[in-house]
């Protein structure tokens, strides 16, 4: 018998690694992550400064600008120190139609996972639907609710919702038998079982479905918002895009890919915690 | 723990009366179990050996009340078994432990179901935590564990719950041999403190021996009770000594010798 107790704690806090690789601490993880970045920047600056591209300014003029689009007071224009507006507005609707699809998708999956009359009338419209790409419903959506932030947030919600729909009927649909004997032996029979047994054990699943759900929420909110909303970072790079503003367009990108990154560590740290328990979920 | 019956004659714990149970597989039909007759008294050790197919498993789920036999009775204290309840605990052969709870927790769980007390429900657990000799692992997840440690956690799950039968499914065929005997030795302990009902499904004559008062033999196509041995080599008992050796030979012929029927 071996005593794990001590190996376990650190293996959550690090993962195995292979012993080939010499450990150098959180610092050297930062720095090998930080290679390929660094790289791109580098080819960027050069293909720039070196005047092999002439449409995309250089990345001194394009820190310069998010400084000016975080907190005004170098360029002063439209877009000067609004930032936090678009931001805001781009985050309410991510946030907004990814809590809506949950709200929808988690009741739907476990009701299709756990009882065949509904699967038998649902999962079939839902696997017809499925394929449609959420951006083929651009056009619908404007036509139903309008330009604007409805329709925005109407993509936002069809983008989360298949993900986390699809991931918890999975959850559901494959909890261990065994479990059920297990808890039906020990006194706990029928309905008692859904929160004792499936919830908890369908969980690895839900979770996955969520984080994939938050991330195709961020994905969809540029296509979102390129219906005529005045606000919002999707509308900011389409703007850029039609002024013929590079910088903003990617100062738009930026700022998305950090907030979506960020947003994702949230939802993994929600998830180590309450996931802890689970030898294969951790990220 | 049993309500014991003052009778002359007491009641059987369990009755196994003419049971069969087939099963479909497609369009062919499997007799699982065929006219099983089987008596077990209150503080027994059953043990139930055969090779695979030979419906053991079969009747310790009719036992536990996971399934229904196909025509028979299967009664426990005289009323018929209808679905799995608390007084029947079984240890499975991959533990199922709940992965998602604590050792504790996954002994509180059949207290919680009951539906005892807070401090009932810690008290147990304290008790059968001790017991299997797990005071250090109390906040461990299952799968922090070893084998042994986890099939000590389902066995203690089932003890926690008041269960008077406790139902085996080779519990300890997937460890490593020096934790079998260990978990072997730990069993008996409990057992003889205890004065549980064990019956246990094994496919190792040795470890059938050495556990139990009685030794079912059971053989294939289709499933039935071949013969019915009681032991009474004194414990703790040698595995080396000539009489343990005898009986091993005894009922290795048994066992193979409707492998010579079958193959002839």
């Amino acid at each position: 018998m071996v005593d794990m107790t001590s190996s376990a704690p650190a293996a959550e806090t690090a993962p195995p690694r292979k012993a080939s690789l010499p450990y150098l601490g959180k610092a050297g993880d930062f720095a090998l992550a930080m290679i390929v970045p660094g790289l791109l920047l580098l080819l960027w600056y050069v293909a720039t400064t070196q005047r092999w591209t002439r449409l995309i300014p250089t990345p001194a003029e394009t820190a310069e600008y998010m400084v000016d689009f975080a907190f005004g007071g170098i360029y002063d224009d439209a877009f000067s120190a609004t930032l936090h507006i678009h931001l805001l507005a781009s985050m309410s609707r991510v946030y907004g139609g990814f809590l809506l699809a949950a709200a929808v998708a988690l009741p739907l999956g476990l009701l299709i996972g756990r009882i065949p009359l509904a699967r038998k009338t649902l999962d079939p419209f839902f696997q017809l639907m499925r394929p449609i790409p959420v951006t083929a419903w651009l056009p619908l959506s404007m036509i139903l609710f309008g330009l604007g932030a409805k329709s925005a947030f109407s993509l936002v919600f069809l983008g989360a919702f298949y993900p986390i729909l699809l991931n918890t009927i999975f959850g559901v649909k494959n909890v261990d038998p065994k479990l059920f004997e297990a808890a039906s032996m020990l006194g706990c029979r029928g309905n008692a079982q859904f929160f004792r047994v499936v919830l908890p054990a369908a969980l690895p699943s839900i979770f996955t479905g969520l984080r994939l759900g938050l991330g195709l929420a961020w994905f969809v909110i540029v296509v979102g918002e390129m219906t005529g909303v005045p606000q919002g970072l999707g509308a900011v790079i389409m703007d850029g895009r039609t002024l013929s503003r590079t910088e903003l367009v990617i100062c738009g990108m930026i700022v998305i890919g950090i907030v979506g990154y960020l947003s994702d560590r949230i939802v993994m740290m929600i998830g180590n915690h309450l996931l802890r328990w689970s030898p294969t979920h951790h990220g | 723990m049993a309500e014991t019956d003052t009778l002359s004659a007491p009641l059987p714990i369990i009755d196994i009366k003419n049971v069969s149970k087939t099963f479909w597989l497609g369009e062919q039909k499997i007799e699982a179990l065929s006219g099983a007759n089987l008596q077990i008294r209150k503080g027994e050790f059953i043990c139930l050996i055969g090779a695979s197919g030979c419906g053991k498993s079969t009747l310790l789920r009719i036992m536990a009340g996971f399934e229904q036999p196909t025509s028979g009775e299967a009664l426990m204290w005289g009323k018929p078994i209808t679905e799995p309840g608390p007084s029947r605990g079984m240890v499975f052969q991959d533990y199922a432990l709940f992965p998602w709870l604590t050792v504790r927790n996954n002994i509180a769980f059949g207290p919680k179901s009951q539906g005892r007390s807070t401090g009932e429900v810690k008290e147990i657990c304290d008790r059968f935590i001790e017991m299997v000799g797990l005071q250090k692992f109390a906040n461990a997840y299952p799968h922090q564990l070893s084998g042994g440690m986890r099939q000590r956690v389902a066995i203690a799950r089932v003890l926690a719950n008041d269960a008077e039968l406790v139902l085996m499914d080779e519990p300890f065929g997937a460890l490593d041999a020096m934790t079998r005997e260990r978990l072997q030795d730990e069993l008996l302990d409990i057992w003889e403190r205890t004065k549980l009902t064990v019956v246990f499904v094994t496919h190792a004559i040795e470890e059938a021996i050495f556990l139990a008062d009685r030794v079912v033999v059971m053989s294939p196509g289709p499933g039935r009770i071949d013969s019915d041995n009681h032991l009474t080599l004194p414990r703790p008992r040698d595995v080396a000594s000539p009489e343990f050796n005898e009986i091993r030979r005894d009922l290795s012929g048994r066992l193979h010798s409707h492998h010579a029927k079958k193959a002839a």
